[in-house]
């Protein structure tokens, strides 16, 4: 890959990624990524299992920290800072770059709590007016409102799949972050339940820098911009999304998207 | 032949049939190649074994429930009819005779009559034996033989032997269930007797224990006004009061080691901390009884000196600390396990909004075990009210009404301990009382137990 393949001249750099590996205990997951995310588009990483697509996602906003044995190296920038610095602070940085799961995961409260998690945690809204505004704003951007919102004060865990896993996105919404990841979004969620959350990244793109790792080759191609293909820990080609599955430059690219392997 | 070397040729014989049988089912497999057996070689083996052993097994059992009662209606026609005793003498003729027989205990001088019957008893029983054994090697012949024979590549022996099994592990599993009803029975009716004595409601409602010694009682039945007042509540806010204590040391200790343990230990230390502490729940209470009567009692006694308070070295604050200390690794270890049972995505969901760590913990992860850790709490809840040894040697074993922690107190179990010890009447109310007290202790501790696992059962279907 090559700077030519960053999608528009114009765009600003949200984040960069320069020789970043991963090993797991003594285990080489990720062998030196460099990449750079512009702001506001969506770029979806594709490649078959084990490939260190998540892996490189969980580098992202640090929840790599939360597994003993993984360490990484390299150096990994958001708006120019480094946020693998010592002085950095990883909770801030968590509230910049959210996470959504692969497996919808609220918490076992309200549909109301749940999204006012974050806020009350950042002191993002300090009366209760100021935080109903927030859950309302935050579950109306993720289009749920309609669905809950005279049922706020029920199980969050009592919703759909395909709810829960919006209600998880309106809940990173909810504390303003400028980068959404999202690990394989809808692998848990029937086909509507999917083309909802496909509609709703494109709605998001307006106001937030997504990442999304997918399986689902026809998704990477609906909803982003620009696709990244990792194979074996390696970042094999990064182009426009139309590009890469039409015109792929790597023979392994063109052999995956294919379904020659993965 | 006694009951026991039968047992034993029986086992023996099952081991014999077992290898006929897989003997025959290989060689009926190897003689014809066309013929597939339905079952495993040792399925025939076993099959064989079994038809060899039960019904002998159920005939010894059948004949040993029948044949005492037969024999001794025997001996007792017998005796002539100028020693024939009436009504309930025959039963203490026929121990004597019985005795006679075995040449144990006789107390007098036997009579002619006596001895002749003690022989013929002895005859009698020893026929009996013989008959039993010949019996049992003929329908254990019949048995092994027929299912031999039955033995052909058709026959579906696994299933028979199945059905035997789950037949065994069914009457496994009821023992433990047939034992507590047997207990509550035992119990209801020594209760009822009790309750003949002392009305239930001045039992549950009165405020006075003082029970009085058993001589003082009822023995000649003009004194049943003088027999002492049996009542509950002191005994039961005693309780009460301790297990508070102890809940009140227990939990925030006990979950504390919880949390650090799932949370922060690092695993080299949880593999080392946790089987330590749960050794700690080995200790016999009878060594915390030691403990709280030597060291924590004077400590607390100096303690409330330096602070103004006068504290009794034997008070229910210091039979309540010490218990609650024996009940930490009961609520850690169980706490533990609940806590990380909360799925990794839910932290990870918490950690990925920017939460930190303890801000995860309180918010997150404690909300979502709490069902988890209210169980493991009402399980110790009603392993503090059962509990007896520790309070018997610190508590002080005062039985008032009382709410002040700093004086002694007495608790249900321990009441039980002192009206079952010593030279007691067993059939005076100053005994009968603690089978009323066992059982109330009992449904006590059962509904404790019942609403416990109802939680941790509801909390187990939220994640699996």
């Amino acid at each position: 890959m090559s700077e030519s393949t960053v999608l528009n001249d114009a765009a600003k750099v949200k984040m960069t990624a320069r020789d970043v590996k991963v090993f797991y205990g003594t285990n080489q997951a990720i062998h030196g990524i460099d990449m750079d995310i512009m702001e506001n588009e969506v770029i979806a990483f594709i490649g078959p299992s084990g490939c260190g697509k998540s892996t490189f996602l969980r580098c992202l906003n640090r929840m790599n920290d939360t597994i003993d044995i993984c360490r990484v190296t390299g150096q990994i920038a958001l708006d120019g800072q480094d946020i693998y610095h010592p002085s950095l602070d990883v909770v801030q940085l968590r509230a910049q770059v959210g996470m959504v799961f692969q497996k919808p995961n609220p918490f076992p409260k309200s549909i109301y709590d749940n999204i006012a998690y974050g806020p009350k945690l950042h002191g993002l809204a300090s009366k209760k007016s100021d935080l109903d505004d927030v859950v309302e704003s935050s579950l109306r951007r993720a289009g749920l409102w309609e669905e809950v919102k005279d049922r706020l004060n029920q199980p969050g865990t009592g919703l759909s799949g395909g709810q829960q896993q919006r209600l998880c996105i309106a809940r990173t919404i909810a504390v303003s972050p400028e980068v959404i990841l999202m690990d394989e979004p809808c692998s848990a969620l029937d086909p509507i339940a999917t083309s909802i959350i496909e509609e709703l990244i494109a709605e998001l793109k307006q106001n937030f820098t997504i990442v999304i790792v997918t399986h689902n080759m026809q998704q990477a191609a609906r909803v982003s911009d620009r696709t990244a293909f990792f194979h074996l820990g390696n970042l094999i080609e990064l182009g426009v999304t139309n590009d890469v599955f039409t015109n792929p430059t790597q023979k392994r690219t063109e052999d995956y998207i294919t379904g020659r392997y993965g | 032949m006694n009951n026991f070397s039968l047992i034993l040729m029986l086992l023996v014989l099952m081991a014999v049939a077992y290898q006929f049988g897989m003997v025959r089912s290989r060689s009926l497999a190897g003689g014809n190649n066309s013929a597939i057996m339905h079952s495993r070689p040792h399925h025939y083996g076993m099959m064989v074994g079994l038809w060899a052993v039960l019904p002998p097994l159920f005939i010894m059992l059948l004949w040993n429930w029948f044949s005492p009662g037969v024999i001794q209606s025997m001996v007792l026609a017998s005796i002539p009819a100028e020693h024939l005793p009436d009504g309930e003498q025959a039963a203490i003729i026929m121990r004597r005779i019985s005795n006679l027989a075995a040449n144990f205990g006789i107390v007098a001088e036997a009579a002619e009559w006596e001895l002749n019957a003690a022989n013929y008893l002895q005859a009698l029983r020893q026929q009996s034996a013989l008959m039993l054994t010949a019996l049992m090697f003929i329908v254990a012949s019949v048995g092994l033989l027929l299912s031999f024979r039955k033995i052909q590549p058709s026959l579906r022996a696994r299933h028979q032997v199945e059905k035997v099994m789950m037949g065994l592990l069914l009457l496994c599993s009821t023992v433990a269930i047939l034992t507590t009803i047997g207990i509550v029975l035992s119990m209801v009716g020594e209760t009822l007797k009790f309750f003949t004595f002392i009305k239930p409601s001045d039992f549950f409602f009165g405020t006075t224990w003082n029970p009085r010694f058993s001589t003082a009682g009822v023995a000649d039945g003009s004194l049943t006004g003088s027999q002492g007042s049996f009542g509950l509540l002191p005994l039961l806010s005693g309780t009460m009061l301790v297990a508070f204590i102890a809940m009140l040391v227990a939990i925030p200790l006990g979950l504390m080691v919880a949390i650090y343990m799932a949370e922060y230990a690092p695993s080299k230390v949880r593999n080392t901390v946790k089987p330590v502490i749960e050794v700690l729940a080995g200790i016999p209470t009878i060594v915390y009884g030691f403990f709280a009567l030597v060291t924590v009692g004077p400590f607390l006694t100096d303690l409330g000196a330096m602070l103004g308070l006068t504290i009794r070295a034997t008070s229910a604050l210091t039979a309540g600390v010490v218990m609650g200390i024996m009940l930490i690794p009961f609520i850690s270890s169980l706490s533990d396990d609940i806590l990380t049972q909360v799925p990794k995505a839910l932290r990870d969901g918490s950690l990925g909004l920017g939460a930190t760590k303890s801000e995860t913990i309180r918010k997150v992860v404690l909300p979502a075990a709490l069902p988890g850790i209210v169980g493991a709490v009402l399980l110790a809840v009603s392993r503090a009210i059962g509990e007896t040894m520790i309070v018997v040697l610190a508590a002080g074993n005062s039985p008032s009404l009382t709410a002040n922690p700093f004086e002694a107190v007495s608790t249900v179990t321990v009441t039980i301990v002192n009206q079952l010890t010593g030279d007691n009447d067993f059939a005076s109310p100053q005994s009968l009382v603690a089978f009323a007290l066992g059982l109330t202790l009992f449904v006590i501790t059962l509904l404790l137990n019942v609403v416990a696992l109802v939680i941790v059962r509801k909390y187990r279907e939220q994640y699996e």
